[in-house]
Parts: C-alpha cells; structure tokens; sequence
C-alpha cells in the first residue's frame, strides 16, 4: 500500500508512523528538542532544584539540631530548678529541726524548773504538815495531861503533876 | 483476474491482521499474571511491597512489549503491506 | 487505503491524527521543514520551561504549589535512577530527566484533543531508543573495557549452556532497541486511534451515540494512566539498561 506522504487535508494513507519521507524531519527536530531540553534542565532546573532540596534539608537539619539544643536547655533548666528545690526543702528542713531542738532544749529547761520548784513547795509542805503534826500531838498530850489531872482530882484524889504526866506519856507511846 | 488476485490478497490481510491481534491475548495473560502473583506476595509480605514497585512495572513493560508487537503486526498488515 | 476504497459505510480514519505536516503551506516536507511535530514539541519544551524552571524561580525553602510539583518530578527520577542504576548512574541523571521529561510531557500533551502525539511516531521512539541504546553501549565498554562483553558470558550457569545462553543474550540485548521503542510508540498509537475508532461510531450511531462516547471517557481515563506508565516504564528500563554498563556485577 501507499507509504508517500500526504500533503494538506487529506486523510492519512496507510501508516503516517511508516512514511519514511517525514523521518529526517521528525529526527531533526526530536534531536535540536532533546539538545534543548537537555541544555535547559542540566543548566538551570536541575541544579536550582538540587540547590533548593540541598537547603531545605540543611535548613531541616539545622531547626532539628536548635531544636535539640532548645530541648536539652530545657531539660537541663528543670534540672536545676529541681536541685534549687530539693536544697530549699533541705535548708528548710534542717532550719525545723533546729528550732525544734532549740524549744525543746527551753521546754527541758522550763520542765526542770518547774519540777524543781514542785519538789521545794512539796517539801515546804510536808515540813509545813509535819510541824503541824508534831504541834497537834503536843496539844493532844497537853489536854490529855490536863484532862487526866482534872479527872484524878475529880475522883478525888490528889493528883501529882509528875505521875500524871508520866502516865499519860506512857499512854501516848502504847 | 487480477482484480479478484487483490481481493484475494486484501481478504488475507484482514484476516491476517485479525488472527495476529490474539497475540494481545497472550500479553494480557501475562501482564494479568505478574500483577496477580504480585498482589498474592503483596498480601502476603506488605512490608516488602513498595520496594517491588519497579520490578512490578518492569515485569509489566516486558509482558506488553510482546503483545504490543503482534499489534504491530496488525497494524502492518492492516496498513502497510 | 483499504477503509476507503473498499466503501465500508464508516467514514472512521484512525490514523489521521498521525499525519506529519507542515505548518506553513503544502510544500514538501524537508528535514528543516517546521512541522506540527515542531510544533508540539515545542510546546513539550514549553511546558517543560513552564513546570521546572518558572515554577522554581523563587527558589523557595517553602514550596509554592509549582515549586512543590517540580521537586516531585526531581525526586521521583532522581530515587529511580539511584535505586536502579546506582550510585554511579546519578551522574547520568540529567540525560535520563530529559528523557523522562520529554516522553512524559509529549505523551500527556498528546492526550489534549486535536493535538499531535509525537511519541507515538515510530521515528521519535526508535531515536529515542537508539540513544539510550548507544548510550549504554558506549558508556559499558568506555567504563568496563571488554569486560562488559561478561554481561553475556552468564557465569553462574553451568557451563555447557553458556554458549546458548550468551546467543540469546546477545540476542535480547540488540531487541532492546526495538521492544523499548516499539513499546512507546505502539501503546501510544494503539490507545490513540483506539479513541478515534469509537469516535467515528459515535458520529454514525445517532442517539446510541452515548455508548461510545461514554467508552471514550473510560478509554481516555485509561490513556492518561497509559501516558504516565508508558513515560515511567521507558526511564526505568533505561536505568535498568543503565545499570548493566555503569553497575558493579550483572546479575
């Protein structure tokens, strides 16, 4: 079948693909298309591309490595805050127990004045009580004797101040 | 006589270029083939499939190439011969 | 032409889309003669300017919209080529954008209608493949010496079978050329006039006429995934063809 080419409007005969009188034009213009392409991309787009994916990964690697740096001074404030805190607690603690040492040392000391005042006053006291005892026993003895006195002589008898006395001593002691 | 030779010959052609198009029956076996046995691996190893990709096509390309040229016998006869 | 001349009752012309013509007049078509394949590739190239290098002029750490599609395209290629071809194929990687670019671009501007596919010329492909092809060739013996002739002396087979194998090796090697362009170029043109066989039916079907037009959508979302498989297949089988001439050891 017909392989010629075909000029115009006119419907295709045969393959157009198989028309060899097209291919120098078709080769001619794919190759000077090509060198084109070729010369555009690895001149301008290509490099601009790599460039700028180039960058943007530096520019990634760089945020990541701030933002690392900004992470670890994080960490390291809240480490030092909570040092900051931790000596705080001991500060305060160690200031409780000193003035808890320091009242109870003022408490000992009240204690034992006070326990010390007690022991006197209770001792005055029992003095004050035994004196009073002893004072109470004389009078005892006192009216016993006199009584015994008025009741020798009630009976009629002549009482001797000695022998009652004695007598009643006696009678005390038993 | 020599009309009916051409008719003859035209009649041959068509049915040459018809028969030469159940080639593309062959390279639609094949390429169903490797898609197929490629989405049974796929299933089964989901992990390894993204890096098959190239082989997939690759493997699709050589399948259809064969088929695409019993199309080019077609289109030949149809329009060359 | 047998549609024609045979009087079938469709007036469908698949492969009129594919005619090459001059831009200017009727005259002859000569090697310098600006063409619609001038044309449209021009306006790849175009867009290709338009979606790399005006996208990119700001050169922003943050990414405009046409920045952020610009370093799509540079990393997707740029990962492809390391992870196929290898360290050593990066310094390829330019050659292989172009490419990529330029099939990608021609086959997604083919896709406008009433537009003409450059890729799907038999032509542009076989130069496209025949470049990569060469490209490999020279670049393996250039790096390796003869000892990129091993690559067909399939040394982990036993050793009765190496002669046959290296025959067919050899074999397979100079098919490269052709399956990587024919691949292209054949998808291209097969969805191409697959688009206007079913628009010639939607024109003689009257109301019926929504059936192939719907079938037309459908196709034509099936020629935009073609477009863009077709782009990625023809660079990454260049980087695996790549990889046999700059990569340590065939396998």
């Amino acid at each position: 079948m017909a392989t010629e080419a075909t000029g115009g409007s006119e419907h295709a005969v045969g393959m157009p693909q198989l028309d060899f009188s097209t291919w120098p034009n078709q080769i001619f213009w794919l190759l000077v298309t090509l060198v084109v392409i070729y010369f555009v991309l690895s001149k301008v787009a290509l490099p601009r591309i790599g460039a700028v994916l180039a960058d943007r990964k530096s520019t990634i690697t760089n945020d990541l490595a701030a933002a690392e740096e900004l992470k670890a001074k994080a960490v390291a404030a809240e480490k030092a805050y909570n040092e900051a805190l931790a000596n705080a607690r001991t500060e305060a603690a160690k200031i409780v127990a000193q003035a808890k040492a320091e009242i109870q040392k003022d408490l000992d000391a009240a204690t034992a004045k006070a326990d010390a005042e007690i022991a006197a006053k209770a001792a005055e006291s029992e003095r004050t009580i035994a004196e009073i005892r002893d004072g109470a026993a004389q009078a005892v003895a006192e009216v016993a004797r006199d009584v015994a006195a008025e009741l020798v002589a009630a009976l009629g008898q002549a009482a001797d101040a000695k022998t009652v006395t004695a007598a009643v001593t006696a009678r005390l002691k038993g | 006589m020599e009309g009916e030779v051409a008719q003859l010959a035209l009649m041959g052609k068509y049915i040459g270029a018809g028969l030469a198009t159940i080639g593309l029956g062959g390279a639609g076996i094949g390429v169903g083939h490797i898609a197929g046995n490629f989405l049974a691996g796929a299933l089964r190893n989901p992990s390894a499939a993204p890096g098959q990709m190239a082989n997939l096509f690759v493997g699709i390309a050589f399948a259809e190439a064969l088929g695409i040229f019993s199309f080019l016998i077609a289109l030949l006869l149809m329009f060359a011969v | 032409m047998a549609t024609e001349e045979h009087g079938s009752g469709l007036a469908i012309h698949p492969m009129d889309q594919f005619v090459v013509k001059p831009l200017f007049g009727d005259g002859p078509i000569e090697w310098y003669t600006p063409t619609n394949v001038t044309l449209w590739m021009g306006i790849a190239v175009l867009a290709m300017v338009a979606l790399l290098v005006l996208s990119t002029r700001r050169r922003a750490i943050v990414p405009s919209r046409g920045q952020s599609v610009a370093e799509l395209f540079y990393g997707f290629i740029h990962k492809m080529v390391e992870d196929v071809a290898g360290h050593e194929g990066l310094k390829f990687f330019p050659y292989i954008m172009t490419l990529f670019m330029f099939v990608f671009l021609s086959n997604m501007l083919g896709l406008i209608p009433m537009s003409f596919t450059t890729t799907s010329h038999i032509a542009v492909t076989a130069v496209l493949a025949l470049l990569v092809f060469l490209t490999v060739t020279l670049v393996g013996f250039y790096r390796k010496g003869i000892g990129f002739l091993s690559m067909f002396w399939v040394s982990s087979a036993p050793l009765v079978l190496r002669p046959i194998l290296a025959v067919i090796e050899l074999i397979s090697y100079f098919v490269r050329p052709l399956s990587h362009s024919i691949r292209l170029g054949g998808n291209l043109m097969a969805g191409h006039a697959v688009i206007k066989v079913f628009a010639g039916f939607a024109g003689a079907m009257g109301i019926a006429s929504v059936v192939p037009i719907a079938a037309i959508a459908a196709i034509y979302g099936l020629e935009l995934l073609v477009a863009a498989v077709q782009a990625y297949v023809f660079t990454i089988l260049t980087c695996v063809y790549l990889r046999d001439a700059v990569g340590d050891a065939h396998h």
